[in-house]
């Protein structure tokens, strides 16, 4: 059970929240110009990571903002929260 | 090379109880592995051992390995709540199953290894005029494709399963069912063991705390694999690890359309037997048996976060246990004993990836989400078949890592019976 | 009312009140203060059940939770409780129980031929036979299944109920024996707030079944001073007969109080148990430490107990377990077992592994007491059948494989074993902390740990009353300190405690047997699953050697107790027989729960009507009044139709249908979504989100479009009104309202944060009536005197604003019937007042209330889509027919998914109508599309029925389906084999009546 600290509401349990999948994933701006393989790149394809993840987050059922989060797909660990539009934090791997 | 050991049976046990038990083999050898193979099979859990047997007993590949990181069948093989049925919508997905659920019918003594498939029914509940639809649809579409299904009303699922809970004053009555008669469970460590063993035989090397850590590619083409105990080479490597699909997808410099999420499961206390038949139920969210031993076995949705641990949340289980209280107000006071999770490769139309990929004589078999368990056989069938002959098998040919791009999927939520 | 075995004195029991209650139809007498099992020993009774597998007969083991022989069916009817532990069941006047897993009755139970054949059947001889024939196997398992099982289920609802609670704290403690009342305390001092929970109904732990002192007087005085002072402060909780049972990722734990299950008259208000949903900033874990069982020949008959849970049932229950008692033990603690039994009066003999158990304080202790002790042997076997007789002691060779001298019989009613204690060490392994294998005392131990959680006590290995209070004290302050609150002025001490001179354990895993290969006699592992050193062996010797494996395989662990205390032995076991050290076989993951939960309490307060909201409109009183029936969609409650008098579905629904079109019918809208969408960017998203372009809709008009996902796959449909150029109101379907706001939220937040738009949900804000027909504009007419309804002032697909029936509202024209149609949005408050109205003023034209089963019908007899129905998230705009709505000059959320290769290619599922050849065969929705019925399947379909229905202003059932290619199959026949009958049908145009839309204008 997440304790996820929304950067607008401060930390509330996971039940509040709804999950977004990996963050940093821009729509093309030209999509016409892609081919299919690059669409199915940007709609389907993920990194999935096992370790440091970012990913999105929204408080559903609080504020309704959208955030961004990193976090430890194996501890489950919240390594920063931050909002959208902003840069992807400096952290690596293995970073504790 | 192949081992020869004695065969199961009640007249082997009786000969062995003479001697105690003390003279019985080991049901698999556990071997260092050689320098080289010809396939590489990575994941040892049910669906990687049945590929190992299919390739060595039909298509006469000898050298292969299974590389497991843990011990057999620790990943989705052991965790999972053993349903098994075919009723899926797809023609597509509909024929694998099926060509699954034919073999799990002779599994027992194709393995020469009880796998305790039980085919006690496995009925799936509709609670609003949707679900009515869906699963009209559905049954129907089985009934076309030569696959048993059964429609009921509200009488007919209070006389196939007399302890549910059909009242119309319920939340989300149950308006009617269908029933797949020759689904059921099996005893889900027990296909591990039956495939591994029977492969064994073969000779097939079955290599356990060894992690893939690495893939050799030179000139688009596999060569091998870096492992926790050393590099080996390969001709063609298949991979087949479920939760960890992106992880060894990522060694090969590939993403998959997969994420990888918790899926929980937990089992009651013994009980004396009181449901004869699997029940499922989409949209109120739970599916519950009860096994040999007694036990309620329960399942439900996934967790919404993706997540490598094996573990998931508690509302997820709160929620199982207020559904499963609409259905069966009887079990309110049984007791919850063990709960667990698994790791399921979501795909974005819940149904598999069997295929080739873009790195010569590089497999994967992923993707299952929360259901590949029913599939075991028939996966490892298709897959060996795949890799034998470097081209699916005409049941796995739509089922490719390409689908994505062109757009073929094979939507399967609806029969895939956990919300994704 | 005296018994047998219950002391003169001593004990926390009430020995003025007696408290009669009924085990197995015979009645006892017990007092207050004492659990079923403590009641039962006090009886003289030990044979209280059987075991899973061979049926053999058992007895009280333990005098706690971990439990695994004494597994009762607990009360009666609809109240009674499965596999409850005897040993936690508290006494209550009146209580019932009987034992399980026999038949007929406990004492001649047929089941006890699985003993006879006990050597047919060793771990894991199911998956060798039983397969043949290949059919059989179905009734071998029907033999199985029936024998299997411990206790019972109830046959109907439980009559109790269940709630929940949600906590916060700065540290929540553990357990509450010395430890952790020792860290309640401190971090208490410090003013933190401090949840302290023990599973007992009342606090004190081991001491409570302790003689020690603390201070100077009985420890249980320290104990009552503590919890005195705790409960005294406001920023403490203390719960007792709450068990921790998980812990869950952030210091997430849940813990079950058991309220009513003690008490002989429950009142009505209690819950039957309250779960417990802990978030704590810090968490101290005090569980102390489970007794190991010593794994010799024939250790399971009833009175072979531990040696802690002896002493426990001496002097906390004062109980005396037997008369004459051998004593086994590889370690210190049970001589305090066997010194406390000895002051009772009791005769023991203390067997002792050890060669030379000198030098501890205990063993002098029982030597000054001239209690027999004889070192270098072990109790190798016992004799007797319902209840121990007779205890095998032999001298153990150095090497300890085998039987050195003689074997001697002592005469005994009971066998006090102990192999050492494990540190309880599941909350902390369940936490994600590492467990470490500490080698000189053969125990678990917490290791690195992950969480914000501390050990301490006796969980922690530190066995000693004096290491329970210092290190509790600390592990109190530092939890306290962590979470932010420092003792002000000095550090507390712990109390004055006399130490205690412990020396080593000698572990000796499998107590070798008169056999020295173990064959003849069982040694259990695993008590409640019937799991022997033998089968451990077996599965080593078959290659299950992984922890997991041999679990798996033996089963091992599996039981109620999940192999609490088991699962060292066996590891010990595996570690041996495959010649590995025990790190190396491995530790299992403890899982939640700590102990079993009850399915209710999990579900709390989430059952019957709370099982998930219902939503309901303004108008649902109406409805009901009117005697609707009603449809879930979703949450939400809808009229499905509305029989009159002895009126069947079809009949009401072919009156509703016609009434529409031949004059007037009114239906409850108010459940489609409705999100309010203003500011400047407004037609920027509209245009985003719909397929269609959205720049020239002017104020007062409105507009249908489809929404996509990315995959280009139609989601939602709906129609959109321009209140002002910058307002907007959106409509969705009932079902989606939720999620087509969160998927507008996601995309404006996260691809378009610049965007000025702004989204609110109103669908709950106001009630929609619609009416519909062609006498509807007349009735508006008369209900409406500000809003100018000529065709010309107020055109189809357009929106007005003035007062209807006096009241404020908002007039969309629109329709989903294909008549003349109005839909009047008014606050929610007044949606039955303007329903009431309409009602009234409708009268003359015989307006008629229809539900959403009659709406389906007009909608498929105009060819309209339901999304959900008839797509499946497989269907694009084209599929539906509806390329007229997709532009081909902007982007759109979805659009390049169109273009994929196979997405673009002809020949795709596509809507059409379909036609019976008989007029009057309505197909059944999901039917199945083939060119050419097959004698047998399989055979190819093209497509499946996705709406059908009688048409009674057709006269001819209708119906919507896709089809494979389907609009250039239009004039052909294909044929939809049903079970009985193969059933012809025409593909026709999706719209089937008024196609050129005549009505629309009454």
């Amino acid at each position: 059970m997440l304790l996820i600290e929304c950067p607008w509401c401060g930390p509330r349990d996971e039940q509040e929240f709804g999950y977004g999948g990996e963050a940093h994933i821009a729509r093309p701006a030209k999509s016409a110009a892609l081919d299919d393989a690059a669409w199915a790149d940007y709609l389907f394809h993920r990194t999935n990571p096992k370790g440091l993840h970012f990913e999105r987050w929204w408080h559903a059922r609080g504020c309704r903002r959208w955030f961004n989060v990193a976090r430890d797909t194996v501890s489950h660990e919240i390594l920063a929260v931050y909002r959208i539009g902003e840069a992807r934090p400096d952290i690596a791997d293995g970073d504790r | 090379m192949s081992v020869k050991r004695g065969a199961y049976s009640i007249w082997s046990l009786m000969r062995n109880a003479l001697s105690y038990h003390e003279n019985w083999q080991r049901a698999w050898r556990s071997p260092d592995p050689k320098p080289r193979y010809d396939v590489i099979i990575v994941g040892g859990g049910g669906h990687g051992l049945a590929t190992a047997y299919y390739l060595a007993k039909e298509h006469g590949v000898r050298n292969i390995a299974v590389l497991e990181k843990g011990w057999l069948g620790g990943g989705n093989t052991g965790r999972n709540t053993t349903i098994i049925r075919s009723n899926y919508l797809q023609d597509a997905s509909a024929s694998l199953y099926e060509h699954s659920l034919k073999l799990w019918e002779g599994l027992s003594q194709e393995l020469n290894f009880n796998v305790m498939f039980s085919q006690r029914g496995v009925m799936n509940l509709a609670h609003n005029e949707h679900d009515l639809r869906e699963l009209s649809r559905r049954t129907r579409a089985n009934w076309l494709n030569g696959i048993d299904s059964e429609l009921l009303d509200t009488t007919g699922v209070k006389r196939f399963c007399p302890i549910i809970n059909v009242s119309p004053e319920s939340r989300y009555p149950v308006l009617g069912a269908t029933v797949q008669r020759r689904g059921g469970t099996a005893r889900h460590d027990a296909v591990a063991w039956g495939y591994a063993r029977g492969a064994d035989a073969m000779g097939v090397d079955i290599i356990q705390q060894c992690e893939v850590t690495g893939m050799r590619i030179e000139k688009g083409r596999i060569t091998g694999v870096e492992t926790t105990r050393g590099a080996i080479a390969a001709g063609k490597v298949a991979v087949v690890v479920a939760g960890h699909a992106s992880v060894l997808a990522a060694m090969a410099g590939l993403r998959l359309p997969i994420e990888s999420h918790p899926l929980q499961a937990l089992v009651s206390e013994p009980i004396k037997p009181i449901l004869d038949t699997v029940v499922m139920s989409s949209s109120v969210h739970v599916y519950v048996s009860q096994s040999d031993k007694g036990e309620l076995v329960m399942g439900a949705g996934i967790d919404g976060y993706t997540s490598y641990a094996q573990r998931g949340s508690l509302p997820i289980i709160e929620e199982i246990m207020a559904s499963t209280m609409e259905l069966f107000p009887m079990f309110s006071r049984l007791k919850m004993m063990r709960k667990w999770g698994g790791i399921v490769d979501t795909s974005p139309d819940a149904s598999p990836i069997i295929s080739k990929m873009p790195v010569e004589g590089l497999y994967f078999n992923c993707g299952w989400g929360t259901g590949g368990f029913k599939a075991t056989p028939g996966s490892g069938h298709v897959f060996a078949h795949t890799i034998a002959r470097d081209r699916p098998h005409p049941l796995n040919q739509r089922h490719t890592f390409e689908r994505f791009q062109s757009g073929e999927l094979i939507e399967e939520h609806g029969a895939a019976a956990v919300a994704h | 009312m005296t018994t047998a075995f219950r002391t003169a004195k001593g004990g926390r029991i009430d020995r003025s009140q007696s408290i009669g209650f009924r085990f197995d139809g015979q009645n006892y007498w017990g007092n207050a203060g004492d659990t079923l099992a403590s009641a039962l020993l006090a009886n003289g009774v030990h044979f209280v059940g059987r075991s899973f597998k061979y049926h053999r007969p058992r007895g009280i083991m333990t005098a706690g939770s971990e439990e695994p022989n004494a597994l009762v069916q607990f009360g009666l009817g609809d109240r009674t409780e499965p596999n409850a532990r005897a040993t936690v069941v508290e006494l209550h006047e009146g209580l019932v129980a009987a034992s399980q897993n026999a038949w007929p009755t406990l004492g001649s139970d047929v089941g006890v031929v699985n003993s006879w054949a006990s050597r047919l059947i060793p771990a894991g001889f199911y998956y060798k036979t039983f397969m043949w024939p290949r059919f059989g196997w179905k009734f071998y398992e029907r033999a199985i299944r029936h024998a299997a099982g411990l206790g019972r289920a109830p046959e109907g609802k439980d009559p109790d109920h269940y709630d929940k609670m949600h906590a916060h704290c700065d540290v929540l403690v553990v357990g509450g024996g010395p430890a952790g009342l020792s860290a309640a305390r401190a971090a208490a001092m410090t003013g933190a707030r401090v949840i302290v929970m023990d599973e007992g109904p009342e606090f004190g732990g081991s001491l409570l079944s302790e003689t020690a002192e603390i201070a100077g007087r009985p420890a249980m005085d320290w104990v009552a001073g503590v919890v005195d002072e705790l409960a005294e402060r406001s920023n403490v909780r203390l719960l007792t007969r709450t068990s921790a049972v998980g812990y869950y990722d952030h210091n997430f734990l849940v813990a079950v109080e058991r309220v009513t299950d003690h008490l002989a008259a429950p009142p009505e208000h209690l819950p039957r148990q309250r779960l417990w949903k802990v978030r704590a900033k810090q968490v101290v874990l005090a569980q102390g430490a489970i007794e190991r069982p010593l794994v010799f020949a024939d250790n399971d008959r009833p009175g072979i107990m531990m040696a802690g849970a002896a002493r426990s049932y001496l002097n906390r229950y004062g109980v005396k377990v037997g008369n004459r008692v051998v004593v086994a033990t590889n370690n210190d603690s049970a001589y305090a077992a066997a010194a406390d039994l000895h002051d009772a009066g009791v005769a023991v003999t203390i067997v002792d592994i050890r060669d030379e158990p000198t030098g501890g304080d205990l063993p002098l202790a029982a030597f000054g007491k001239g209690i027999d002790v004889l070192s270098g042997h072990a109790v190798i076997g016992s004799d007797g059948g319902r209840r121990v007789e007779a205890a095998y002691v032999a001298q153990i060779s150095p090497s300890a494989k085998r039987i050195a001298g003689s074997i001697q019989r002592f005469e005994c009613d009971a066998i006090l074993m102990s192999g050492g204690w494990n540190p309880s060490v599941h909350l902390f392994s369940q936490s994600g902390g590492k467990l470490a294998y500490d080698r000189e005392r053969t125990i678990f131990i917490p290791g690195e740990t992950r969480q914000q959680a501390r050990s301490t006590g006796a969980a922690a290995g530190d066995f000693s009353l004096v290491d329970a209070l210092t290190d509790g004290l600390a592990a109190g302050l530092e939890a306290a300190a962590d979470a932010g609150h420092r003792k002000r002025g000095g550090r507390p001490q712990a109390p004055a405690v006399a130490p205690v001179i412990t020396v080593p354990l000698e572990p000796l895993w499998s107590v070798p047997g008169r056999d020295p290969r173990g064959r003849t006699n069982k040694h259990f592992v695993d008590f409640q699953n019937d799991v022997t050193a033998a089968d451990v062996a077996l599965a080593a010797r078959e290659g299950y050697l992984s922890v997991e494996h041999l679990k798996r395989y033996t089963t091992t662990g599996m039981g109620t107790d999940q192999g609490k205390s088991s699962n060292v032995n066996a590891l010990a076991l595996m570690a041996a027989a495959s010649g590995r050290d025990i790190p190396e076989v491995g530790t299992t993951t403890f899982r939640p729960p700590f102990v079993p939960v009850s399915f209710g309490a999990l579900a709390g307060r989430n059952v019957d009507h709370l099982a998930d909201p219902v939503r309901k409109t303004p108008m649902h009183r109406w409805h009901e009044t009117a005697g609707a029936v009603f449809e879930d969609v979703g949450q939400w409650k809808r009229p499905f139709y509305y029989p009159q008098r002895g009126e069947g579905k079809q009949a009401a629904v072919n009156r509703e249908v016609r009434a529409v079109r031949n004059s007037l019918g009114i239906l409850d809208a108010s459940t489609l979504g409705k999100i309010d969408i203003r500011g400047p960017d407004a037609r920027k998203l509209l245009n985003w989100v719909y397929t269609n372009a959205w720049n020239k809709l002017e104020a007062g008009r409105c507009r249908y479009g489809l929404m996509c996902h990315e995959d280009g796959m139609v989601f939602d449909d709906g129609v959109t009104a321009c209140l002002d150029e910058n307002h907007f109101l959106m409509h969705t379907t009932t079902g989606n309202a939720a999620s087509v706001l969160g998927w507008i939220e996601e995309w404006l937040q996260t691809e378009w944060p610049n965007l000025k738009v702004w989204c609110t949900s109103v669908t709950e804000q106001f009630a929609t009536v619609t009416i519909c027909g062609p006498n509807a504009r007349r009735l508006l007419g008369e209900l409406c005197g500000d809003i100018d309804l000529s065709s010309e002032a107020f055109p189809f697909m357009s929106v007005r604003e003035g007062h209807v029936a006096g009241l404020r509202a908002r007039v969309f024209r629109v329709s989903f019937t294909g008549e003349l149609s109005y839909e009047i949005n008014v606050s929610a408050d007044c949606g039955l007042a303007l329903w009431n109205a309409c009602m009234m003023a409708g009268e003359k034209f015989g307006i008629t209330p229809f539900g959403t089963e009659a709406m389906h019908v007009l909608r498929a007899e105009k060819g309209y889509i339901i999304v959900g129905q008839d797509t499946d998230g497989t269907v694009t705009p084209i599929d539906l027919g509806m390329g007229w709505a997709v532009s081909a000059t902007k982007d759109f959320l979805g659009k390049r998914s169109l273009a994929r290769a196979a997405t673009a290619a002809p020949g795709r599922k596509e809507l059409v109508g379909l036609m019976t050849e008989t007029p009057t065969d309505v197909l059944p929705e999901g039917a199945q599309i083939v060119e050419k019925a097959l004698e047998s399947a399989p055979m190819p379909m093209l497509g499946h029925v996705t709406s059908s229905y009688y048409s009674p202003n057709l006269g001819h059932s209708i119906a919507l389906a896709l089809v494979r290619d389907g609009r250039n199959r239009i004039g052909e026949t294909l044929e939809v084999p049903l079970p009985e009958r193969t059933c012809r049908v025409r593909l026709t145009d999706p719209v089937f009546f008024d196609k050129e839309g005549a009505r629309l204008d009454g």
